[in-house]
């Protein structure tokens, strides 16, 4: 059936009308072309976005306290507690599936007072006691010396990881920040380590190299926050969801701060995984459309392609009929037919594809050159599953569109055939 | 060689049937070169197709080098057709995007042959009918003449037991035609079996036997003393 004296007689018949046969490949050429850049067009928007969450660990959620909203037990509402660090021992040991709980305080904020001062220089930054973990949980780029690490929260010691900004503003060009010290709020933090991050979930990214890292337990003793916990970053582990363990964190919390389990109001939270989730769901929405309206404008070129085949099995019924009486059996004409339907479907489809990721090479060259982390589009690709599943859908419909035709071809008796001028 | 009996044929348009053939009773020997006449609608094109195998008989019996030929499917139709006839049109019925070569090897390619061997008896038959130089071209850049030629070697390459011409010579002048015919019985001279149908006398006169065809039926078969065609070109 794949002679090469078959191969022959195909080429060599879609070759006798050059014009006609370009211009019916055209069809499904711009159909495939559609097809892929639909997709990567979809692919490219949920990687800008991903990428906008900067590798943050999306099964998280982040927690504080606020006034109660009921009295309870005694207690009057309106009450303000404090999370314990203690809070964290108990989460970690009454609930299964938390990977991470990592306990934060903060000093300073956004467009707040100077707080660190090296010699005569002075910035405001935000400082956060933390513990290693943290880093998991919001990735940033160590640029020289190390992160935090457990050395630092058992003994307590007063170092500090620094932003890339908070470098360029304390220190001059040429000065080397590691070993140095700085002051915050008054008390002296040497410097073990620098880093750049990304901007990631509408924090921008040039507030993101103004913070500084320093042990959790060094924070609270030189800050005087005892035994206390701003908020808390809890992630869970990949085979549960963040979303549906929360109300066991909540309860918890609740518990050992003699808060009504009612009250919905005293435990803030902000559930990154549902936000997630969200965007997930648009994107598989996205990713249908663009299949859907893809194999819609494939089918067009399909139908296309059925309908010069039926107009050559027309205008070459007389050389059907010729081949006919020169020996060629019913079969070997369908399946010329059909051969020469799915070849240039193929063929039309790979030029469309070859046409499409050239498009796309180029996109991403003018992308990777404009290095903007703003806008919400990278890496347009499409994956090779979704390629072959697109030269599958080519083949079948080459079959298809050529079987009418094909059946057409065999349908008009030879002695027919060949009156006809 | 070819043996027929009782044929009858009729064509249905619309309501009408329209009987054509009505009984014929008709053989042929190894060897002759028939001329079948008749004026039109006399029914001898669709004796040829019958003959041909490109259409079938409503009745009667068809024996075709003692195969009988009845209940055929298309695709038993077409091996019989390759195998046992060759066909010469009048209006050549070259396939126009293929060189005279390919054209040629086409009966060969539905039998199956290499390309090397096809090529070669292609070649050879073209050679045969004087066109060897002429292999490479398309049919619209040859002539009349010429096109019949290939027609001819065409014809001849899946070596056939016979050879049906329709009004082989009915698009060509006068001049032509003789080249043809004077082919056609250098042909018959190797021993090739032909039948001819055409209306022309002068071309009925340089076959060897003529049969005339009204209405259906055979009403003269006779021997004629063949004019060489040799003699008037």
């Amino acid at each position: 059936m794949f002679t090469r004296d078959k191969w022959e007689e195909i080429i060599e018949s879609l070759s006798a009308n050059w014009v006609r046969t370009i211009l019916t490949a055209l069809g499904v050429v711009w159909g495939i072309f559609i097809l892929v850049i639909l997709l990567a067009a979809g692919t490219g928007l949920e990687n800008g976005i991903k990428k906008g969450f900067g590798g943050l660990a999306t099964n998280t959620m982040f927690m504080w306290a606020q006034n109660t909203s009921k009295p309870y037990k005694g207690m009057p509402k309106g009450r303000f507690y404090n999370f314990k660090i203690e809070d964290v021992a108990a989460l970690k040991t009454e609930i299964e599936g938390l990977k991470y709980v990592s306990p934060r305080n903060q000093l300073g904020g956004f467009g707040g007072n100077n707080n660190v001062v090296r010699g005569l220089k002075t910035g405001a930054f935000n400082v956060y006691g933390d513990y290693p973990e943290i880093i998991r949980q919001q990735p940033m780029d160590i640029t020289s010396g190390r992160f935090l690490n457990y050395n630092d929260i058992d003994q307590k010691r007063k170092v500090a990881v620094i932003g890339q900004t908070v470098k360029t503003t304390l220190f001059d060009k040429d000065e080397k920040a590691l070993g140095d010290y700085i002051k915050i709020n008054g008390v002296n933090f040497q410097v073990i380590g620098t880093f750049a991050k990304k901007g990631n979930g509408g924090q921008n990214a040039e507030e993101a190299q103004k913070e500084i890292y320093v042990p959790f337990s060094a924070f609270s003793q030189a800050f005087n926050r005892a035994n206390n916990v701003d908020w808390m970053v809890i992630t869970a582990d990949n085979k549960n969801s963040i979303t549906d363990l929360k109300t066991q964190v909540f309860d918890i919390i609740k518990q050992r701060h003699t808060i009504d389990p009612s009250d919905d109001r005293a435990v803030g939270n902000f559930d990154l995984y549902k936000e997630f989730k969200k965007i997930q769901g648009l994107f598989l929405a996205l990713n249908i459309i663009a299949f859907g309206v893809g194999i819609l404008v494939l089918l067009s070129g399909v139908i296309g392609i059925s309908n010069i085949m039926l107009i050559v099995v027309k205008e070459r019924t007389k050389e059907i009929g010729i081949r006919r009486a020169l020996g060629a059996t019913p079969w070997t004409i369908r399946s010329q037919i059909l051969l020469e339907s799915v070849f240039l479907t193929i063929i039309s489809g790979m030029v469309g594809i070859v046409f499409a990721t050239g498009v796309l090479m180029l996109a991403n060259f003018m992308l990777d050159n404009m290095a903007s982390a703003d806008i919400m589009f990278a890496n347009p690709t499409v994956n090779i599953g979704v390629i072959a599943i697109a030269l599958l859908i080519l083949v079948v419909s080459g079959i298809l569109a050529g079987l009418i035709p094909a059946q057409n071809a065999i349908k008009v008796k030879p002695v027919d055939a060949l009156r006809t001028e | 060689m070819i043996e027929i009996k009782n044929l009858h044929k009729s064509y249905r348009t619309g309501t009408n049937a329209l009987h054509v053939l009505k009984g014929i009773d008709f053989s042929v020997k190894e060897g002759e070169l028939v001329a079948i006449m008749g004026s039109s609608g006399s029914g001898k094109s669709t004796l040829l197709n019958i003959l041909g195998m490109l259409d079938e008989a409503d009745e009667g019996s068809y024996t075709l080098d003692d195969v009988p030929i009845k209940n055929l499917n298309e695709k038993i139709a077409a091996k019989y057709r390759n195998k046992f006839l060759g066909f010469i049109f009048q209006s050549f019925n070259l396939i126009n995007y293929k060189t005279a070569l390919d054209n040629v090897a086409l009966p060969l390619y539905y039998q199956g042959i290499g390309k090397k061997e096809r090529t070669e008896r292609a070649y050879a038959y073209l050679e045969k009918v004087g066109l060897a130089q002429w292999a490479t071209h398309l049919p619209n850049e040859l002539s009349g003449g010429q096109k019949q030629r290939v027609a001819i070697a065409r014809a001849l390459a899946s070596e056939p037991k016979v050879l049906l011409a329709d009004e082989p010579t009915g698009a060509l002048d006068t001049k032509t035609s003789y080249e043809v015919m004077n082919l056609i019985q250098e042909i018959n001279d190797e021993g090739k079996t032909i039948l001819i149908v055409t209306h022309e006398e002068d071309i009925a006169q340089m076959t060897k036997r003529i049969v005339h065809l009204k209405d259906g039926v055979i009403i003269d078969d006779k021997p004629v003393k063949q004019v060489r065609a040799l003699a008037h070109v």
